[in-house]
């Protein structure tokens, strides 16, 4: 099982809250776009503590 | 662009702004790179910040401040208010800016004194050698660069990577981030003279719901709540929207931006081997009011000043560097940071039944001074049923 971070960009408001919570420095703010750059173990924290609720981890089989 | 300075500040807000100003008024050669293309904006802030700690570090002026504020209002979870005016209420009260001006005011202030400025320019990683930073890789417009200094001074905000990336731990713990919601409205009733901060758990659990007015009917309205509160369908932005739809329906909302505050200690240490954290990337934010403004810039000019010292005396270790730690730490800002965790930890502790207890208790008094010492001392006189327990607020005076 793989897990993936999903991003929806129409809700994201480009705040680096999940920058700051990764545990991983997976997450980077460029200007108005959230990059995932390193890989995401999928502990949801992000998706958490986002104030938009734009982060969604799915898990795939 | 150049590829080799005295200090290279990461960081365009209040924090770095000031380092970059300090350092270059003190002869050095100074680059202040922004990854944004445009300093101050998109704003990230409520905007508030007390009259006499801005003055100790810029003459107030008009075309940067929205708002002067006369009085405070602290309101409990059953609509008692604990009303503040200016001349009791101290630091707690002052003026609102207008973050887009007054983050330009200071930029251009470091730049006039002599430092480069670089927008559009994000630090990917420290230059490290034998274990200190000897600078950052940066991203230009997309190319990149090696800019190398004998100081970095990280003034990164609330995501704190170049830090992170040198070494320091700087992640914030999900309980100690507060997730947070602010939209600037027009159009809606309130008092202009008056910031108002709303208590309670139904309302902004372990967090505070705030309109700060930036002019007549006009004002941020605002939410923050702890990281581990924050679920779907109870997000900042989801008790910001029910808050707003009940008491400013017919509001226009024409700004809406969100943005994380760090609630936790201050870094253990702010220094390292070619390397001074500043401002909300050194986690130096009030965890009471989540205020930044004035300790970013505090740091940011003392890490300047340390920066510049140790630059003539030809060494940048982390031991020479460490005085900017210890300083900021024995500082009215350090003592008050450590007091206020405690307090904010105690405070989160509480049910809306005692917050209304303790709000009822002294909402007809008049504060000869208003502080949070005072504020802790009568809660304590107030209250002996709840003697014990507020015990542990009574030991964040001692």
């Amino acid at each position: 099982m793989s897990t993936m971070l999903r991003i929806n960009r129409d809700k994201c408001g480009y705040c680096g809250t999940c920058v700051a919570v990764c545990p991983e420095d997976a997450l980077e703010l460029i200007d108005a776009y959230l990059s995932l750059e390193r890989e995401c173990i999928g502990c949801g924290i992000c998706a958490r503590a986002c104030p938009l609720g734009a982060l969604e981890v799915v898990h795939e089989e | 662009m150049k590829s080799n300075y005295d200090i290279l500040v990461i960081g365009g807000g209040p924090a770095g702004a000031l380092a970059a100003k300090t350092a270059a008024k003190a002869g050095n050669s100074v680059c202040l790179i922004e990854k944004r293309p445009a300093i101050g904006t998109p704003v990230r802030c409520a905007e508030g910040i007390g009259k006499e700690l801005l003055k100790e570090y810029i003459k107030p002026d008009p075309r940067w401040i929205s708002a002067d504020i006369e009085s405070a209002r602290i309101i409990a979870p059953n609509g008692t208010a604990i009303r503040l005016d200016q001349d009791r209420a101290g630091s707690e009260v002052g003026y609102v800016l207008d973050r887009k001006v007054f983050d330009r005011e200071l930029v251009w202030q470091a730049a006039e004194a002599g430092a480069d400025v670089i927008v559009k320019t994000r630090a990917t990683a420290p230059i490290m050698e034998n274990g200190a930073v000897r600078g950052a890789k940066v991203l230009s417009a997309g190319t990149p660069a090696d800019i190398r200094a004998e100081v970095v001074i990280a003034a990164d905000g609330t995501e704190a990577q170049f830090a992170r990336r040198a070494g320091l731990e700087t992640v914030v713990p999900l309980r100690e981030m507060m997730s947070c919601a602010q939209y600037l409205m027009t159009d809606i009733d309130i008092d202009a003279g008056s910031t108002d901060f709303y208590l309670g758990n139904e309302i902004a659990p372990e967090g505070y719901l705030w309109i700060f007015p930036k002019g007549d009917r006009t004002a941020n309205v605002g939410i923050g709540i702890t990281g581990r509160k924050s679920r779907d369908g109870s997000r900042a932005k989801d008790y910001l929207d029910r808050f707003v739809a009940k008491s400013f329906p017919n509001g226009k909302t024409i700004e809406a931006i969100a943005g994380g505050v760090p609630v936790c200690r201050p870094l253990a240490c702010t220094v390292a081997d070619g390397l001074l954290v500043a401002g909300d990337a050194a986690r130096v934010v009030d965890p009471i009011t989540g205020g930044g403004i004035g300790n970013a810039m505090y740091t940011g000019r003392l890490a300047g000043e340390v920066a510049s010292t140790c630059i003539e005396a030809g060494n940048c270790s982390k031991e020479s560097l460490m005085p900017y730690d210890t300083e900021w730490r024995a500082s009215r800002m350090g003592t008050i940071l450590e007091r206020n965790y405690k307090v904010k930890e105690y405070f989160i502790t509480l049910d809306d039944t005692k917050l209304n207890t303790l709000a009822d208790s002294i909402a007809s008094i008049s504060f000869s001074e208003f502080s949070v010492a005072a504020l802790i001392r009568e809660l304590i006189k107030r209250n002996p049923k709840m003697l014990l327990e507020l015990k542990a607020l009574k030991d964040t005076l001692a």
